[in-house]
């Protein structure tokens, strides 16, 4: 069989063997503090709905929005809310936070759902996803239920659940998949339903062909089909090349489907639906047992972890207990870095909470840090960067023209296209930070744009 | 629990271990076959002439470097290549200071004055060449190791007396060269003296994916096609002059070559066309060098013109 993929791309070493083969593991101790940011999310930050001195439960909902691209969060543990009031996060940025002591005696509180799932209708599928706060769990963080809707003109009629777990490092989308197989499947049944697609894939990358067998012997039991007739099923497995970045949306949809979501546009645009495996089996929970996204497996791993694992974490645990929890950190180390180390955010500390949108932790030593350099490198224009551009994008002219700081001419070379995935930059033998370039462009691009759009508005 | 801060930077947090230096190490490695039977084959001649390009290329990157406060970049061995191409291009009978001043020319006035690495327009080591054979044509057309006799002329390169031969001044058997031309040819420059060492080289530059295939295939395919259409020995043709030399490793020049895929196949056709205009209709016996300076020059259109089509895009 040949296997699907994309034109660009690159190989990187996975080491995805410090961790493959881990069952996860639950994060056993009670922290000291839990921090639960209120936008953990694309879209409008949530409003608290607690305050300063009060008890809440384990699931219950601690901040909402009125806004259509929002999520609720909930508190993870049983406790007394400390304070409410702007934290770092991952990224950086200072976000308004619920800060909560987990209390010893733990109770939890969950979601009202239909005691029959078959006749459950898409309506009520939506509102359990959005009241569960639910939002992509592979890194972009888009609140599930939005994406669940789609326009009443672009009906969807394929979903894809994202197994590729292209990212280096990163195996907790495998162990998802081979040890809860069953509520994958229940979430792709519930999600089918909810957009009614008529076609159902598993994206699975050939390095993990255990993945494939478990779900495909799965899906044959719960059927009772097997040979011919399971080939003509509706919901099948997609087999594709190991290759970064194989598991990016728009890259997912080409490789399955053939279909090339336009410039801007959105997988609706193409009548696709793509969904994390995590984000997919928190939608079965959410529907089946009512229980909100208060955790999510994260995988802890790099040589600078003593004990790299597969770990399910509480939402706002911090990162320095999880490492404690994985045995603490081992020798001189470089970076730890939130997410996979092709698109993860490096870090300076160690109290920013685990957030939905973070799938792992990576730790590295100092002598695996590539030493990084603002100095100008020149950019011989070998083309390496434009072979691996899945985006067919020419990062050494975005680059040297960002670098000059002449925005309208990258912006000309299509800059907005770029999913900073950083192909380019891995390749790069000049070691340009090709990424770090493309990121103040849009920066300062958005920002003219601004500007000229409010003189306009002004001027009138 | 942490003595030193961490390190933070923008994703992606691994690279390729792919440097600029590691990829001239494996072009001088390409051509380091060549250089050696050169030195075999041309003694002493040869040694003087490696040695003096190589010296002053990098004693002018050095220069540069120091008085016009650089940062160092001597270290990532491009002046090396430079010097080493240049070198390749050149007859082994010629005195030693014009291969001196042809690594200043290169390294000076072929890439420096334009901002150095990744800025030059054209190739440096042709650049220089181009210079030398116009400054002193009389050395840089006969300083041979050995000529050829033919019905008593005995002039120059298997490729001047093919031009005689077609212009009826003299009876010239192309096909007893081809063993000479791929072995050990002793009338050329020192990268000439054997296609079999180049090729190899190429291909070796080809399979660890330093080289594109495009440039050289385009190139080497439009010439034979060429040169049959002017009713000449194609196999001869490939094989005479600097045509895989310059096919295989100045084409090929990252800096002067366009970036994208189509661009490099119109590069190489562009190339082909050049070298069979020049080796049957100019004066020169030669047209490698000022076909690949030429089309140099077009590189960059070539690159505005070729732009993939965007990933969502219309073409």
């Amino acid at each position: 069989m040949s296997l699907l993929t994309f034109k660009g791309g690159v190989h990187p070493l996975y080491h995805k063997d410090l961790t493959e083969s881990k069952g996860i593991k639950e994060f056993s101790s009670l922290p000291k503090e839990i921090i639960v940011p209120l936008q953990q999310h694309t879209g409008a930050p949530c409003n608290p709905l607690v305050e300063k001195g009060n008890e809440v439960l384990a699931g219950q909902k601690i901040g909402d929005s009125d806004a259509f691209i929002s999520a609720p969060v909930h508190s993870s543990f049983s406790g007394k809310v400390t304070a409410v009031e702007p934290r770092v996060i991952f990224s950086g940025i200072s976000v308004l936070s619920v800060v909560i002591t987990p209390s010893e005696e733990q109770k939890k509180m969950s979601i009202e759902t239909p005691a029959d799932l078959k006749d459950i209708s898409p309506d009520t599928i939506r509102k359990i996803v959005r009241e569960a706060g639910i939002v992509g769990l592979g890194g972009a963080a888009f609140p599930t239920y939005v994406k669940l809707t789609p326009p009443k003109d672009k009906p969807i009629d394929s979903v894809i659940i994202n197994g590729c777990e292209c990212e280096p490092y990163l195996t907790c989308d495998h162990r998802n998949m081979l040890e809860y197989t069953a509520d994958l499947i229940l979430g792709m049944k519930i999600i089918m339903k909810a957009v009614e697609a008529k076609r159902g894939f598993f994206a699975i990358e050939s390095n993990k062909m255990d993945a494939v067998r478990k779900v495909e012997e799965k899906l044959m039991e719960e059927n009772g089909i097997a040979g011919k007739k399971r080939a003509e099923s509706p919901v099948q497995i997609a087999l594709l090349e190991t290759k970064y970045p194989q598991g990016s949306e728009k890259h997912l949809i080409k490789a399955i489907l053939n279909r090339e979501i336009p410039s801007g546009g959105l997988p609706s645009d193409v009548g696709a639906l793509v969904q994390n495996i995590g984000t997919t089996i928190a939608i079965a929970r959410a529907i089946r047992d009512g229980a909100p996204l208060i955790e999510r497996v994260i995988t802890v791993t790099g040589t600078g972890i003593s004990e790299p694992s597969n770990l399910r974490v509480k939402i706002g645990t911090l990162l320095g207990d999880v490492i404690n929890e994985c045995g603490g950190l081992k020798g001189d180390i470089g970076k730890v870095i939130l997410g996979g180390p092709m698109t993860g955010f490096a870090q300076y500390k160690l109290n920013v909470p685990i957030v939905k949108g973070i799938s792992g932790i990576l730790v590295l030593p100092y002598t695996q840090v590539v030493p990084e350099t603002i100095m100008h490198k020149p950019c011989i224009r070998c083309g390496r960067c434009v072979e691996a551009c899945p985006m067919q994008l020419l990062p050494n002219m975005l680059g040297s023209y960002a670098r000059v700081e002449m925005w309208s001419k990258v912006d000309s070379y299509h800059l907005f296209d770029c999913i900073e995935c950083g192909c380019c930059a891995y390749v790069c033998p000049a070691k340009i930070p090709l990424v770090q370039l493309f990121r103040v462009a849009k920066g300062e691009i958005l920002m003219k744009r601004k500007r000229e759009a409010a003189a306009l508005k002004n001027g009138k | 629990m942490e003595n030193k801060p961490l390190i933070i930077s923008v994703s992606p947090h691994v690279k390729d271990e792919t440097t600029t230096a590691k990829i001239m190490l494996y072009v001088i490695l390409a051509l380091l076959p060549a250089a050696l039977l050169s030195i075999y084959l041309y003694k002493l001649y040869a040694v003087q002439v490696l040695f003096f390009s190589l010296v002053s290329a990098l004693m002018t990157e050095y220069l540069f470097q120091k008085y016009m406060k650089l940062s160092f970049t001597l270290n990532n061995l491009s002046a090396i290549v430079t010097g080493l191409l240049l070198a390749l291009t050149l007859p082994p009978k010629i005195p030693w200071w014009i291969a001196f001043i042809g690594g200043i020319i290169a390294i000076g006035l072929g890439k420096q004055v334009f901002g150095g690495l990744g800025y030059n327009l054209f190739n440096p080591a042709l650049v220089a060449r181009a210079i030398l054979l116009l400054s002193w044509p009389k050395y840089m057309t006969k300083a041979w190791y050995k000529t050829i006799a033919v019905d008593s002329v005995s002039k120059a390169t298997p490729l001047y007396l093919a031009k005689e031969a077609r212009e009826g001044l003299i009876h010239f058997g192309t096909s007893n060269f081809y063993k000479t031309f791929l072995f050990s040819n002793t009338s050329g420059t020192l990268g000439e003296v054997s296609v079999i060492l180049l090729l190899a080289g190429g291909i070796f530059l080809i399979y660890m994916k330093i080289i594109d295939w495009r440039i050289p295939l385009s190139y080497i395919a439009t010439t034979a096609v060429l040169t049959v259409f002017m009713k000449g020995d194609p196999i001869f043709y490939l094989l005479a002059g600097g045509l895989m030399l310059g096919a295989f490793f100045m084409a090929t020049d990252y800096v002067t070559s366009p970036i994208t895929r189509k661009g490099r196949v119109i590069f190489g056709i562009g190339c082909g066309m050049v070298t069979v205009l020049l080796r049957f209709y100019s004066s020169l016996p030669e047209g490698v060098m000022f076909s690949i300076l030429f089309m140099n020059a077009c590189a960059p259109l070539i690159d505005k013109y070729t732009q993939p089509k965007v990933f969502g895009t219309k073409t």
